[in-house]
């Protein structure tokens, strides 16, 4: 929150900014196996846009992502429900994984679990609440008007 | 007959699309449905009659042994054809009573589903289901009175209705599961059949007995009837008169073979009955609005009912089934009455109206038959029926039975003066003009009223008569219905002439000084006047829901005061004490090492660092900062132990969380204000103190407390084979307690919402094109 914008931090962050997205969503679909999961590859995510905000402020925000967080948030809550519904609706109990593989063409036989897509659920939940934070808190007006000059 | 109810659902969905299109049209075709039930029933009829009650079973739920169970008897069929018949004919009406308001499609649905809950409040068998759809009817009768929703009158009118039915509706619960618990099921036909005995059941009878008075508006639950005659009027000649304002005399007439022997049944419902066939009576006599006029009929009629089922002989219980015929038919057409009335000429006072009698002959022909039934003149249905009566309370051989005898003709007589009052206001020539020329309805100048409007009243009206002179034509459904609910066959026959009996005597009578009290009706008004008023229920009523809404909201003055820092407290108060105490007593110590490798020593001596440092700083950042330190201090312990998950989430929280604190510190000053209380910063470290101490002591004796083997071994054999997964911790998230993570996912969500809430509430107020403020909606 300094009073003017700082080169370096700006394309710094401009930088890494989608190499972070892209760490997140690896983080997401790695994390059956490695390291990693919704939770965390949602919080990388979280602190990309969180970088973004620190570096421009609340428009940088805003250029870098039109979707509003409440779309995340609520996104994510149908992806883990659906997820439940359909493994009670074949049969299963609710939430009870199953592995799915598939043979894709050119990469091969890919191994998941069903649960991946409660874990995208996680993710865009833990996204969306990260993002409705810094949108909320960080252009709520009636503080200082001159923290951040665009 | 699940099927039966189903459509109605089906139809109610249907319809306000269908009304965009058909206009008022609509209304034909609602009533459709309500016709085909009338054929269904007439069908249904002609088996029961050959091979006894058709019952189905559906599975509800069927973990907790509930069945929704229907059954179809004679008495069900008196009910069904009551409802689906005068349906039929208030969809025909409401038809004409409707211009194409845009609410028609709303009201036609709703309409309907209190049909189908009405029809499945009388085909129930399983008391809960009974019970479900009482309160669908409770709820759709809310959702009528209330349609036009921007009359203030009408609003309250509803939630009248729906706080006193609803309350009555949860005491009648009650009563239903201390009944089924006691007779070990909940299916009423078996419950009935072997009734349970006992101090539970007196008190369950009561219970039912309240759900019961309320829904048919017994003295002092009667209120929210004359208010609900802010509805539309066919709602009111529907759901107030002919049906839904009779369920509880339904449940009084189911229930009575079997209780009537109990000690407190007679006696109860007995004298709510003749106390509210009194005072309805006589409240009648006072009102101007023919509406009311009828309200308060209304009311003293189903006290008769219900006393005549409450007395519970054969007699009185053939009477009553054969009341509750006669009054829906002639309630209903007077209802239709005052909305064609109400329709043309836009008042519904005695005082202004005058004169219709000249103007619409036919109709006031019509009108003098559906009163005089009411008023128990021959040679009409409503005669008949109070004929039997009269009779039956005069065959009880009780020490009270005369007492009884004489309340309903005091009872009759007030009602034979309100009828005639009803009729010469509506439909005589002017009577005061005490409104001036201005508020009168000058003569000549009501519209006829077309005639769809008015057919539904004709088809009424003939009724009562065909069935006042051809009473074997209806004496079968009266007694199939009888025979349903008393378990015997009846040798007693509807007759409109039983030759000169005490019963006949005291008609004459009733019909007599009724008619003297109309004749000397202005004496009587001034008797009225000059008597004090008794307290009215209304009042009651008022200052029953002031006084809970004013100690409501002293209990939440008290225990939510709005202080963090004393919530704060509590909470931590609460933590330390509930499970501290035990812990103190039965804990037991584990075997305590320092540390596994020396590097653990480090991290967690810089934690200690920080977190006193946090605790002891002014500023809010350097707070942050600091706890912000302790937990990556934290993350580097796991990285240590080989957790290396834990610790890149524990990494990421972190970074997260300095972040948001910072934002959120923006609205906040940058020091910790000092308390201002002497004394009270000690409080606050002495909590916080023992809060450290407790947290410290609890994860100490947790690890000590095992008394199992570890689950953990077992998650990591399972994690491959079952989870398809290596990241044990990632399949424990989100494959073995993915439930857990569900409930967290919804924590986050709801949190983040909250938190966005609170800070647009301290935005300054936006107008927005609603004409509320943000803040306005966001609460």
């Amino acid at each position: 929150m300094t009073h003017r914008r700082s080169v370096i931090l700006d394309l710094c962050v401009q930088a890494e900014f989608h190499t972070l997205l892209l760490l997140s969503l690896y983080l997401l679909f790695s994390g059956h196996n490695q390291p990693g999961g919704g939770f965390a590859g949602g919080l990388v995510a979280s602190c990309a846009f969180g970088l973004r905000f620190v570096a421009g402020g609340p428009p940088a925000l805003s250029r870098s992502i039109s979707i509003p967080a409440t779309t995340f948030l609520g996104l994510g809550m149908l992806f883990a429900t659906v997820t439940g519904c359909i493994s009670l609706a074949t049969g299963h109990e609710f939430l009870e994984s199953s592995i799915i593989s598939a043979d894709l063409l050119v990469i091969g036989t890919v191994k998941t679990s069903s649960v991946l897509f409660f874990d995208m659920g996680v993710y865009l939940v833990v996204l969306g609440m990260a993002l409705l934070l810094l949108e909320q808190l960080g252009t709520a007006d009636g503080t200082n008007p001159d923290e951040v000059q665009p | 007959m699940f099927i039966l109810i189903l459509s109605f659902l089906v139809a109610a969905a249907v319809l306000p699309a269908l009304a965009k299109k058909l206009g008022r049209e609509v209304f034909y075709v609602a009533a459709l449905v309500p016709a085909a039930t009338c054929v269904w029933g007439v069908w249904a009829y002609s088996k029961i009659s050959e091979s006894g009650p058709i019952s189905e079973q559906a599975a509800w739920v069927p973990q907790l042994g509930l069945t929704l169970g229907l059954r179809f008897d004679g008495f069900a069929f008196l009910m069904l054809s009551l409802v689906a018949g005068i349906g039929v004919l208030v969809f025909v009406y409401a038809g004409s009573y409707f211009h194409q308001e845009p609410i028609i499609g709303r009201f036609a649905a709703t309409l309907l589903l209190f049909s189908g809950s009405m029809i499945g409040l009388v085909l129930a068998d399983n008391l809960l289901a009974l019970f479900l759809f009482w309160e669908l009817t409770s709820i759709t009768s809310y959702l009528l009175i209330s349609i036009e929703d921007e009359k203030t009158a009408a609003r309250s009118g509803a939630l009248q209705a729906l706080l006193i039915t609803g309350m009555g509706g949860l005491a009648m619960l009650g009563g239903f599961v201390l009944l089924g618990e006691a007779a070990g099921t909940y299916s009423m036909s078996a419950l009935l059949s072997k009734p349970p005995s006992g101090s539970v059941v007196t008190a369950a009878l009561v219970l039912v007995l309240i759900g019961a008075f309320t829904k048919s508006a017994q003295v002092p639950f009667h209120t929210w009837l004359p208010r609900a005659m802010n509805a539309p009027t066919p709602v009111s000649s529907y759901l107030h008169s002919a049906t839904m304002v009779t369920a509880g005399v339904y449940l009084v007439a189911r229930f009575t073979p079997a209780f009537a022997e109990y000690s407190i049944w007679r006696p109860l419902v007995i004298s709510f009955g003749l106390a509210t066939m009194l005072i309805g009576a006589y409240r009648s006599l006072r009102q101007h609005d023919l509406k009311l006029i009828l309200a308060y009929g209304t009311i003293s009629q189903l006290g008769l009912m219900m006393l005549l089922f409450g007395v519970g002989t054969k007699e009185s219980i053939f009477a009553g089934c054969t009341l509750l015929l006669a009054h829906g038919i002639f309630k209903a057409a007077l209802f239709m009455l005052v909305g064609i009335i109400d329709h043309q000429t836009h008042t519904r006072d005695i005082r202004v109206l005058g004169g219709l009698g000249a103007q619409w002959p036919v109709l006031t022909v019509a009108a003098g038959v559906v009163a005089a039934s009411m008023a128990g003149i021959p040679p009409l249905f409503g005669f008949i029926a109070k004929e039997e009566a009269l009779a039956a309370l005069g065959e009880t051989g009780w020490r009270w039975g005369v007492v009884v005898l004489i309340g309903v003709v005091i009872g009759s007589t007030l009602t034979v003066a309100y009828s005639a009052r009803f009729l010469w206001g509506a439909f005589g020539p002017q009577q005061v003009r005490i409104l001036g020329e201005q508020g009168s309805v000058p003569q000549g100048s009501a519209p006829q009223p077309s005639k769809m409007f008015v057919a539904p009243v004709m088809v009424l009206a003939a009724l009562t008569v065909l069935f006042g002179l051809l009473p074997s034509l209806i004496d079968p459904v009266v007694a199939r219905a009888y025979e349903s609910l008393v378990g015997s066959s009846s040798e007693h026959q509807l007759a409109l002439w039983h030759g000169f009996t005490q019963a006949l005597a005291l008609s004459a009578l009733a019909i007599f000084a009724g008619g003297a009290l109309f004749w000397w009706r202005q004496r009587v008004e001034r008797f009225q006047d000059s008597v004090p008023h008794l307290p009215s229920a209304q009042s009651g009523f008022d200052r029953t829901v002031k006084g809970l809404l004013v100690s409501a909201d002293a209990v939440t003055g008290f225990v939510q005061h709005g202080s963090l820092p004393i919530y704060l407290g509590i909470i931590l108060l609460t933590m330390i004490v509930l499970p501290g105490v035990p812990l103190l007593s039965d804990g037991v110590m584990p075997n305590i090492w320092l540390a596994d490798s020396p590097l653990q020593v480090v991290v967690g001596f810089i934690m200690i660092v920080c977190a006193v440092g946090a605790a002891v700083a002014r500023r809010r950042f350097a707070a942050v900062l600091l706890v912000g330190a302790v937990g990556y201090g934290m993350a580097a312990l796991f990285v240590i132990q080989g957790a290396p998950d834990l610790a890149i989430t524990q990494l990421l929280i972190e970074t997260l969380g300095v972040a948001v604190f910072v934002l959120a510190f923006r609205h906040l000053p940058a020091d910790f204000a000092r308390p201002k209380l002497p004394g009270s910063q000690l409080i606050r470290i002495a909590i916080a103190l023992l809060s450290g101490l407790f947290v410290f002591g609890f994860t100490l004796f947790a690890i000590g407390a095992r008394t199992e083997p570890t689950i953990s071994g077992q998650y990591l054999d399972k994690a491959y084979s079952e989870g398809g997964g290596n990241n044990v911790v990632n399949v424990i998230v989100v494959d073995f307690r993915g439930f857990d993570t569900m409930g967290e996912i919804v924590v986050l969500a709801v949190a983040a919402l909250g938190v966005a809430a609170i800070v647009r509430a301290k935005k300054p107020p936006v107008k927005d094109a609603t004409g509320l403020t943000s803040a306005e909606v966001d609460s």
